[in-house]
């Protein structure tokens, strides 16, 4: 294939170097005293490897040292990791946090935009609520970062609109800095989710998308009556499509069966679209035509049943056979309670690992490789200096599952340890308790 | 205990003969005791010596460096060097030995893989008190979950119908074995359950989606009062006639015949529940017609009534952390399974079961208890790992009216064990060895060369054929 590396195109870059600026600006709104973490195990997920104990120094908002033998400056605040673990926040991928509460209370779920005559033009940005519940309680087990994206699939269109990347901080990030960057990532779907959608068949589904990618290719022409929902673009839904084509917008698309991956490719080449496979149950099968194309793809590890016919070939250790053909990738939770429980991905990372992948690369799985992916490895993802202090400290091995998180900062504020489960236990536990004591 | 559970299964073995040779207007009239038998067999294996491994019991005793011999389909000794004799020898030193895990609450096979339209049998969702239903009827032997759950240390499942309805029919406990029926999985002897849904679901599949009754909560309780008010009635006539059946037997109502058996015991009662208060106005119902709630499911606010809940000796089937997704399962804590089970009341201490409802979750359920453990202990509670297995084993059992032949591990017990990789109670452990009534399950170093689902049999066929190309 011969599509040009998007990640080097000029306008990307700048974008790209705006975003950072941006997000160091917001960090450094933050005190501007130095806290000091110190004799934990650090895993930075970058080439320091694993320093068994070491030094971690946050300086407004940024990680300003890491390593074995870095002096304290006087004054700064102590946090003793003696025995913890120390590693970059969870980045995940996929999910649509600050979206919604409750999925079966509609009152309080934006992720799907069922009935409306906009499709590319919905953003996230336009609903996110700082505020949401679920915040809290996934960042006190150690998410830091997400991708929020609208839902695709039936009652939407083709293209499901356009994601953000948010800060788990919610409410409590420095003005401007909740949101890290809006419109982040385009969203559509192709394979068996999409059929309903413009027509009944793949291929009317992909005719539709072309369709669709030639409008807002030649400025919004409009090329025939169509049959399709998706054929009635609106000017808004074309003008939200231009930065797709442009490369500046990476498209994930949803495809699952191998051939749907394949032809979620050709578009790619045909449009030179920067493409991310999201889903991907059938990735193993095409991992060279991935690796080629360097398309990256966000999969769960963990589905070895084929959920639907479009998975029929899942595998539990994919992953391995991605990374052995050099696709790049990040785990995502594809359980339907991914986003209340978008705290489980370290789970999913550590299943990973009990079916033979890596362990060191597991982690690197839910930190870098997801920032690496958006763009974003320069400011977040690892504990280098210079980076954006996500940090969570753990009472063990982080991809344990008996394993939980002690200490928890964004943007280098430690955050409080308490959300509205945790006072619920609180208010519970006196009454268990006291049973105890008749 | 074993041979009183046996000797029942051959009391309804006989009467069912009796019935299938017509033995009369009387009988055929009536009620057959089993009109769908279990043909489970158990494959014939010699006998199996696990020798030097960590045994936790499910009776919260944890055994170290101890021996367990499985011959004849039961567990024979339990001790310390064992004589081999001529048993298999597996060598299981610095691994874990457990009870075969019992879900309580699974859909596999009637909401099974690949989620179609063709398949997906879990809800008759066409009135909301249905308990004429089995949901054996339903079931997919070739759901290609069975096996990933095996996988996961599964032994046993009770398969239920879904929560669409107030009450969605007869449930089965099965043995997790690869058929071509579900008569040939069937728990041999062990009582079916009835499955009942409170709160959200009903109401909005009939009420608000269908436009009838129940619309509301109270129209919800109104609805198991009257289908036990009319089940009441129906018991007493069959009993009397049971009792002096003489003349026209009265007529016979597959509704009725299910809901007449939980009044009589004879059926378990299995509750989809999540909110407390709604759970003690299901004891309240369940007391005004005297049966008896073996378990709530999913009960996402059991900890708010742990007490009461142990009180009525009613476990709570739960998850670890699931939440959010409805109203009404938007109190969870991760302290819902530990604070359960720490309750104390004078009729007996609580009950927790973790369970699935779930093919992926069920493949793991080691890890779910493994969590909620962990919360319990940062909360303050004390939960060794061989009291938290019982969630897995011993207290599903119970619930499932099972206990008398597996759970645990103690002589005279069918062989339903896994040996793991290590501590069941992490990320990275798997289930080396699985037995199902001592013939071996599931060998994870041996894996079987094509998938036990014929359903999935010949998927991977041009895949395989390519691989062999490649080679030299």
């Amino acid at each position: 294939m011969t599509r040009t590396e998007p990640m080097k195109s000029r306008t990307r870059q700048l974008t790209l170097n705006l975003i950072a600026a941006a997000l160091l600006a917001g960090a450094g709104a933050a005190s501007a005293a130095v806290t000091a973490i110190r004799n934990a195990q650090v895993m930075t997920v970058a080439g320091a490897g694993t320093i068994e104990r070491g030094t971690v120094l946050i300086r407004n908002g940024r990680i300003e040292a890491v390593g074995a033998d870095v002096a304290i400056p006087e004054g700064a605040a102590i946090i003793d990791g003696s025995g913890k673990v120390l590693t970059p926040g969870i980045f995940v991928a996929r999910s649509e946090l600050g979206l919604k509460e409750i999925d079966a209370v509609d009152e309080t779920n934006d992720v799907a935009s069922r009935q409306s005559r906009y499709t590319a033009a919905l953003d996230v940005t336009d609903a996110l609520n700082p505020r949401s519940a679920l915040l809290p309680v996934n960042r006190i087990e150690g998410v830091t970062r997400t991708l929020t994206a609208p839902e695709t699939g039936k009652g939407g269109g083709l293209f499901a609109g356009q994601g953000a990347i948010i800060s788990l901080a919610g409410a409590l990030a420095e003005p401007g800095a909740f949101v890290v960057r809006p419109r982040a990532a385009m969203f559509a779907v192709l394979g068996e989710q999409a059929k309903g959608i413009a027509g009944t068949s793949r291929t009317s589904s992909i005719a539709a998308f072309r369709e669709a990618l030639e409008e807002a290719k030649s400025n919004g022409l409009r090329l025939g009556s169509g049959l399709s929902n998706d054929a009635q673009l609106s000017a808004l839904d074309i003008e939200a499509l231009r930065p797709v084509l442009t490369g500046e917008t990476p498209l994930v698309i949803t495809a699952h069966r191998a051939s749907d991956i394949l032809a979620a490719l050709k578009l790619a080449d045909d449009y030179r679209l920067r493409l991310i496979i999201s889903g991907a149950t059938e990735a193993h099968l095409v991992a060279k035509e991935l690796a080629a194309a360097r398309v990256p793809v966000l999969i769960d590890p963990t589905r070895n049943l084929p959920a639907q016919f479009e998975g029929l070939h899942a595998r539990p250790d994919s992953a391995l056979i991605l990374r052995k053909a050099g696709v790049v990738f990040a785990f995502v939770d594809s359980d339907d309670k991914g986003t209340h429980n978008a705290r489980n991905l370290r789970q999913v990372a550590g299943i990973a690992v009990s079916c033979g992948y890596p362990k060191d690369q597991a982690l690197a799985a839910i930190t870098l490789q997801p920032a690496e992916i958006l763009g974003l490895s320069t400011v977040l993802g690892s504990i280098e200096a210079g980076k954006i202090a996500d940090l969570v400290l753990w009472d063990g091995d982080p991809l344990e599952v008996t394993t939980a998180a002690t200490a928890v900062w964004i943007d280098g504020v430690p955050m409080p340890m308490i959300s509205r489960q945790t006072l619920l236990r609180d208010r519970y536990l006196q009454r268990i308790k006291a049973a105890d004591v008749k | 205990m074993i041979r009183t559970s046996i000797a029942t299964a051959l009391t309804v073995a006989s009467v069912t003969l009796l019935a299938a040779c017509g033995s009369g207007q009387k009988s055929s009239a009536a009620p057959v005791a089993d009109p769908f038998p279990s043909t489970y067999t158990v494959p014939t294996s010699g006998p199996v010596l696990i020798r030097g491994a960590t045994v936790l019991t499910g009776l919260d005793t944890r055994l170290d460096d101890t021996d367990v011999l499985l011959a004849d389909g039961r567990i024979k000794a339990v001790g310390k060097a064992l004589a081999a004799g001529d048993a298999t020898v597996i060598e299981a030193k610095g691994r874990t030995l457990t009870p075969g895990i019992i879900d309580v609450h699974s859909h596999l096979g009637v909401y099974p893989s690949p989620g179609v339209w063709a398949t997906s049998d879990g809800n008759e969702a066409t009135a909301p008190t249905t308990p004429d239903v089995w949901a054996e009827h339903s079931i997919w032997p070739q759901d290609p979950g069975f096996q990933t759950a095996r996988a996961g240390g599964i032994t046993s499942m009770e398969i239920l119908p879904g929560s669409a309805n107030l009450i969605g029919g007869r449930g089965v406990v099965v043995k997790n074995v690869p058929a071509t029926t579900y008569q040939a999985m069937l728990f041999p002897g062990a009582k079916r359950s009835v499955k009942m849904a409170c709160g959200e679901n009903p109401k909005r599949v009939y009420g608000r989606d269908g436009g009838r009754a129940p619309s509301t909560g109270m129209g919800n309780v109104a609805g198991y009062r009257a289908a036990f008010i009319k089940a009441t009635a129906y018991r007493a006539k069959w009993d009397a006639w049971n009792k002096e059946p003489n003349g026209t037997p009265p007529d016979r109502d597959l509704a009725l015949d299910t809901l007449a058996d939980v009044l009589r015991g004879n059926i378990t009662v299995q509750v989809h529940c999540y909110r407390a208060d709604q759970m003690v106005t299901m004891l309240d119902v369940a007391k005004e017609f005297g049966f008896r709630i073996a378990a709530f499911h999913h009960a996402v606010e059991a900890y708010k009534i742990a007490n009461e809940l142990a009180e009525a000796q009613t476990c709570g089937a739960l998850w670890a952390d699931w939440w959010g997704f409805k109203l009404e399962a938007w109190d969870a804590i991760r302290e819902n399974i530990a604070f359960v089970d720490h309750a104390k009341a004078k009729a007996g201490p609580g009950c927790a079961i973790v369970h699935s409802d779930d093919p992926n979750g069920i493949q793991r359920l080691n890890q779910e208890a493994a969590k909620a453990m962990a919360a319990g202990r940062r909360a303050g509670l004390t939960i060794p790992e061989e009291h938290a297995i019982a969630w897995l084993t011993r207290n599903p059992a119970k619930a499932i009216g099972v206990l008398d032949q597996v759970g645990t591990i103690e002589v005279g017990k069918q062989a339903d064990v896994v040996l793991w990789s290590g501590n069941p109670f992490s990320v990275y452990t798997r289930a080396d060895l699985v037995w199902i009534d001592g013939a071996l399950r599931l060998d994870r170093a041996h894996p079987p060369a094509t998938p036990d689902s014929d359903f999935l049999l010949g998927a991977d066929v041009d895949d395989v054929a390519a691989t062999a190309g490649d080679a030299p």
